[in-house]
């Protein structure tokens, strides 16, 4: 079942210059090891070489933070949103 | 007390009111601390005082001494109360304000005495955080006292926001606030995690729109080393992200219960709304939400008069948070 994930402008270039791509998959972590392999440029990018999380990226599905939820285990099901983000000072308030 | 010697001596001990009214779930109750009620107009003032406070205990800035300047990034609140504090203590604020915030913000900063430096709006509070870090480098006589970096900051919530909520409402199970510097969070959630490690805290962001758009590469994100350096990871249950458009509904929908309050209070003000209908069925829970500030900063941005998806739209282009 395919979620659709959107991607920050810095990545980009990396799938062919789409904002949203759709992948098939039922966990984060399978569904951000698809992206990998359909689009190597992305490799390292979101995911660290020890395999978590690069600390400078945050996944959002449906607005939470996978962070908080189950980390790469956090499951998606069909229709799901998907969003990378750079993290960035929310604002100084 | 009613009679004070100093404008400072207002800064915190703010109400708390029931806003369960607001709340999608009978079991659940909701309480708001309004922190509007701070002589500068917002949670700040505590942030404030207390970085000041450090510097002055720490040597680092000497009252009454001449010639001291300070260079803070900021997209509002903390510059406005930093010049409210410096104003009255006779320091030279330098502000580095990202261009698009709401013209009541820099005004305000023009009233206490701060002195205004622009950053690109395109690039957020990160943009200033990151052109107030080189401009202290090249002017390592200016203090930089640096919130997102500061312990001063969540201290000032450890040892005040934090037992002033534990001592108003014993009974809280969830603490709703926002996430910019995380001074809040950090400060409050640490403190009501001592007090009972079964209390809840979640963090409400606003999307980044925009913002992220500007960033050249990855690295160019930002974590507050304060965030890093005292274990935010540990401390949050929960981040969540609220739209402009929840943002404003919310904002408009406290008017209701007589709250004029700003539009990261409306944010957070759903993020609590979104807590409390996770609440499983037939379970009591009591949440604390932070009010930021008070509505006044934004009635140029039309929040409540004008079109909804006007508003939203115009929103989604200022910085709130």
């Amino acid at each position: 079942m395919p979620v659709s994930i959107r991607l920050p402008t810095v990545l980009r270039p990396q799938v062919g210059g789409q904002a949203t791509v759709q992948i098939e998959g039922s966990t984060i972590g399978e569904v951000l090891s698809t992206l990998v392999a359909e689009h190597p440029g992305l490799s390292g990018q979101v995911i660290a070489e020890d395999g978590a999380l690069n600390k400078f990226v945050n996944i959002y599905v449906n607005d939470d933070d996978v962070r908080y939820l189950q980390q790469l285990d956090t499951p998606v099901a069909d229709g799901d949103e998907v969003s990378i983000l750079p993290a960035v000072a929310g604002g100084a308030n | 007390m009613t009679r004070y010697s100093s404008v400072l001596d207002l800064i915190g001990e703010t109400p708390m009111v029931d806003v369960s009214a607001l709340s999608p779930n009978p079991n659940v109750k909701i309480w708001t601390k309004l922190e509007g009620r701070n002589p500068a107009g917002s949670v700040k003032d505590r942030v404030a005082l207390s970085l000041v406070e450090q510097a002055e205990a720490d040597g680092i800035l000497v009252p009454g001494a001449p010639d001291q300047i300070l260079i803070e990034p900021s997209s509002g609140n903390t510059g406005i109360a930093l010049a409210m504090v410096c104003r009255m203590k006779g320091y030279h604020l330098k502000v580095v304000l990202p261009t698009n915030v709401s013209i009541e913000r820099r005004q305000l900063l023009e009233v206490f005495g701060a002195e205004i430096i622009e950053s690109p709006g395109s690039e957020g509070s990160n943009g200033a955080v990151r052109m107030a870090r080189g401009l202290a480098a090249e002017h390592p006589e200016w203090v930089f006292l640096y919130q997102y970096a500061n312990p001063a900051n969540p201290k000032a919530h450890y040892e005040h926001t934090g037992p002033e909520i534990f001592a108003d409402v014993p009974e809280i199970t969830h603490f709703v606030a926002g996430l910019g510097t995380s001074g809040t969070l950090l400060g409050v959630g640490r403190y009501l995690k001592e007090q009972n490690p079964d209390i809840q805290v979640w963090a409400i962001e606003p999307p980044t729109g925009e913002m992220v758009d500007g960033l050249r590469n990855l690295d160019d994100g930002y974590i507050p080393p304060i965030f890093a350096d005292l274990g935010g990871a540990e401390i949050l249950d929960r981040k969540t992200v609220v739209r402009p458009r929840e943002s404003i509904e919310w904002t408009r929908k406290m008017t209701e219960l007589g709250l004029f309050v700003g539009i990261s209070s409306g944010a957070i003000m759903a993020g609590a709304v979104r807590c409390a209908s996770q609440i499983p069925e037939g379970q009591a829970a009591t949440i604390v939400t932070i009010a930021c500030d008070d509505g006044w900063k934004y009635l140029s941005t039309g929040a409540w008069t004008d079109d909804i998806d006007t508003v939203v739209d115009r929103a989604s282009k200022v910085i709130y948070f």
